[in-house]
């Protein structure tokens, strides 16, 4: 009966949800993460090329601010992108896996690629383009609305419907293409005489129009999610959908809407990017930017002008990383695994924003 | 009937390439993580099984086959489930969110593969390694007994190790306590961990173990399907998305995924043997609809599912969401 009864072996550290965070340790944690991304990065390429990473990080950034045409092009790309992740910010608020954003795009795309071949240089101007932007909106709305409906009334999973719904639309848009091209080989720019659906230049440029349409849609997704009764019962359902029934909102009614809403912005994307950028279409229209701006959303925990940043930070990678290419006769695909480990990097910082390690010595103070 | 084999001989190898890879997303499913680097994982698995297979050949004087087999599958399953560490970091010891993560691994596995891909091209635009031949060996005798011959034992041996891959991942998943604690810890965490199952470490190597097989389908890819060629192509990721529908397509069961994946082959190559099947030609933007037919056939299972409601055909309860114990 003399046995000493031990206390439990308390483990070494142990991992506390923070209370609060202030925004100062926020932003110095994400800094030490992309801090860290670019030594990592730093330390790759100079074991795998033996070029000097200060060097090279120089080039990169030569890639977009060299000349106003390369910065200009970056903000073309910026456009694309940031529209997909504001696009996408009420539905992931919502915790609504919206994966489909790439898909939703190309059938806003399709739609008013479609106008343009149907009515380009039959309708006044002014009638064309409020057909392809109608139609482009109810397009991709349509395609956000598909997974929702079942979402909403039998529990089907988002994700995994939204994703498939991306190969729907890339097998549709081949189709499409393939009976537009006739016997060319390719699809070509649409209304190529008749410029009929293109967007005006601006300062000199035909995606100024682009611009100006994020710059707005910036402002006016941060209203609508942060000050609207809209954008207030799409944040109570993203944090508990128990809660919200409760307090007697329309879940489903929420989910339904918000999907819509989100599919209608990527149809606009398609829009703006058939209209004021490409002047054709084709499979890789939305190019990957879908998925990307998934991870641009979810970074910028749906706050519409961190996207703005955080896209900055991708396209500015992307573009250093062409020019890196074509300086050291390295590939692309250097710009994949670059932006790869920022991206673990920010995405691993977030632990320590939500929680902190406690260690055993410290933990014997508080008892 | 010949076109009906010729397509049979092209839906195999095709099926096995996604089976793999739905196989180990499977496991790593079970384990109520949401891996979307599938395609990334099956990019690092084929490149580094292709890499070491073409170096060995290469650097050593009279190369064993054999060995050059086991070594690419090793390096292959290594490479991949490294890949699985860095999502289970991330997502297991770091919370992350696993959509997202998902996401960037298969923009660094994608990344990692086709850019070290261009050393080993150095300036050509596809490279051949040898190893392949050993990869496709047939059973000799039994692949000479006429129709059975050809479109059964036709193959190389990691169609059939698929095959039983899959029966022994039925049993450990259905018939074995590790198996069974795997599953519970995929539909409710807290109370397996009630139960006293250590959740972290399972769910670590499940999802390593889940990204390793995935590998596989990368190497089966380049090493057979592709006739040992290593080419800078966005292939892979195709497959490993359709591999993520796949599963979905099973309803998490390793059994399913043998017919279903075969099925997936008949559907994708369909648009290729349909015309000379049924006896006319069709125009090329239906092909395009054709090939269309896999994903919208896995969007009715998931409906169907989730409309059925039968307990055991769901995804896991859990599935995509971090555990943390002092959280409830």
């Amino acid at each position: 009966m003399s046995e000493k009864i031990h206390a439990p072996h308390e483990p070494l550290m142990r991992v506390v949800k923070r209370g609060e965070t202030s925004s100062k340790l926020k932003i110095g944690v994400r800094l030490l993460a992309i801090l860290l991304a670019l030594v990592i990065d730093a330390l790759f390429i100079y074991f795998v090329t033996g070029l000097n990473p200060f060097a090279v990080y120089g080039v990169m950034i030569g890639g977009t601010f060299s000349t106003t045409m390369r910065f200009s092009w970056a903000m073309r790309d910026l456009s694309s992108l940031l529209l997909i992740g504001i696009a996408l910010a009420p539905a992931f608020k919502m915790r609504f896996w919206n994966i489909g954003a790439e898909g939703q795009v190309l059938m806003g795309a399709l739609a008013t690629a479609a106008v343009m071949v149907y009515y380009g240089g039959k309708v006044p101007n002014w009638l064309l383009f409020t057909a392809m932007l109608v139609a482009s909106v109810l397009a991709g709305a349509l395609w956000g609305f598909i997974p929702a409906w079942f979402k909403a009334h039998f529990g089907t999973n988002e994700t995994l419907f939204t994703l498939m719904m991306n190969y729907v639309a890339i097998q549709i848009v081949a189709c499409c293409v393939n009976i537009w091209r006739g016997q060319a080989s390719g699809l070509g720019k649409l209304n190529m005489k008749s410029k009929a659906g293109w967007f005006p230049q601006i300062m000199g440029q035909r995606f100024t129009i682009n611009l100006i349409v994020v710059a707005v849609l910036t402002v006016l997704v941060f209203c609508y999610l942060r000050y609207s009764k809209q954008g207030y019962e799409i944040a109570v359902v993203g944090e508990s959908e128990n809660t919200a029934r409760y307090a007697g909102i329309n879940v489903s009614r929420v989910i339904i809407r918000t999907m819509i809403l989100s599919g209608a912005l990527c149809g606009l994307t398609g829009f703006l990017i058939v209209g004021g950028r490409d002047q054709t279409i084709s499979t890789g229209t939305a190019g990957g930017n879908g998925f990307t701006a998934i991870i641009v959303a979810w970074l910028a925990k749906f706050n519409t002008f961190t996207m703005a940043l955080i896209s900055f930070l991708l396209i500015f990678l992307e573009k250093g990383a062409a020019e890196i290419a074509s300086a050291y006769n390295l590939n692309d695909f250097a710009s994949d695994i670059i932006a790869g480990i920022i991206l673990f990097c920010i995405l691993g910082s977030e632990f320590f924003i939500n929680y902190k390690v406690v260690f055993r010595s410290g933990h014997k103070e508080v008892c | 009937m010949d076109t009906l084999i010729a397509w049979i001989l092209r839906a195999i190898p095709f099926g096995t390439i996604i089976m793999y890879g739905a196989m180990g997303e499977i496991v790593t499913e079970k384990s109520g993580n949401l891996n979307l680097g599938v395609p990334g994982v099956m990019y690092l698995g084929g490149f580094a099984g292709f890499a070491s297979a073409y170096l060995y050949e290469n650097t050593v004087q009279n190369p064993n086959m054999a060995f050059c087999v086991a070594l690419s599958l090793v390096c292959a399953f290594l490479a991949a489930m490294a890949g699985g560490l860095i999502y289970s970091f991330l997502t297991i010891s770091l919370r992350a969110n696993q959509n997202v993560t998902g996401l960037a691994l298969t923009t660094f596995g994608m990344g990692v593969a086709n850019f070290f891909g261009v050393y080993i091209l150095d300036g050509r635009t596809a490279t051949q390694s040898m190893v392949y031949k050993t990869f496709q060996s047939k059973l000799p005798a039994l692949s000479r007994w006429g129709i059975l011959g050809q479109t059964v034992f036709g193959y190389g041996f990691m169609v059939y190790a698929a095959i039983v891959l899959a029966i022994l991942l039925h049993v450990f998943l259905n018939r074995t306590r590790t198996g069974l604690n795997l599953r519970a810890i995929g539909e409710n965490p807290a109370t397996a961990d009630a139960a006293g199952i250590s959740v972290t470490r399972y769910k670590y190597l499940a999802t390593c173990l889940g990204a390793g097989i995935s590998g596989l389908g990368g190497i089966y890819y380049v090493l057979d399907y592709n006739q040992g060629i290593w080419a800078t192509t966005g292939q892979i990721e195709a497959l490993g998305w359709l591999a993520v529908a796949l599963v979905i397509f099973t309803t998490w069961k390793p059994l399913n995924a043998i017919w279903g994946s075969y099925l997936f082959g008949l559907l994708y190559w369909l648009y290729q043997f349909m015309p000379t099947l049924l006896g006319f030609s069709v125009p090329g933007y239906i092909t395009d609809l054709i090939q269309m037919v896999p994903y919208v056939v896995t969007i009715v299972v998931l409906v169907v599912t989730s409309l059925r409601k039968k307990r055991e055909d769901q995804p896991p309860a859990s599935l995509g969401l971090a555990y943390f114990r002092e959280e409830r």
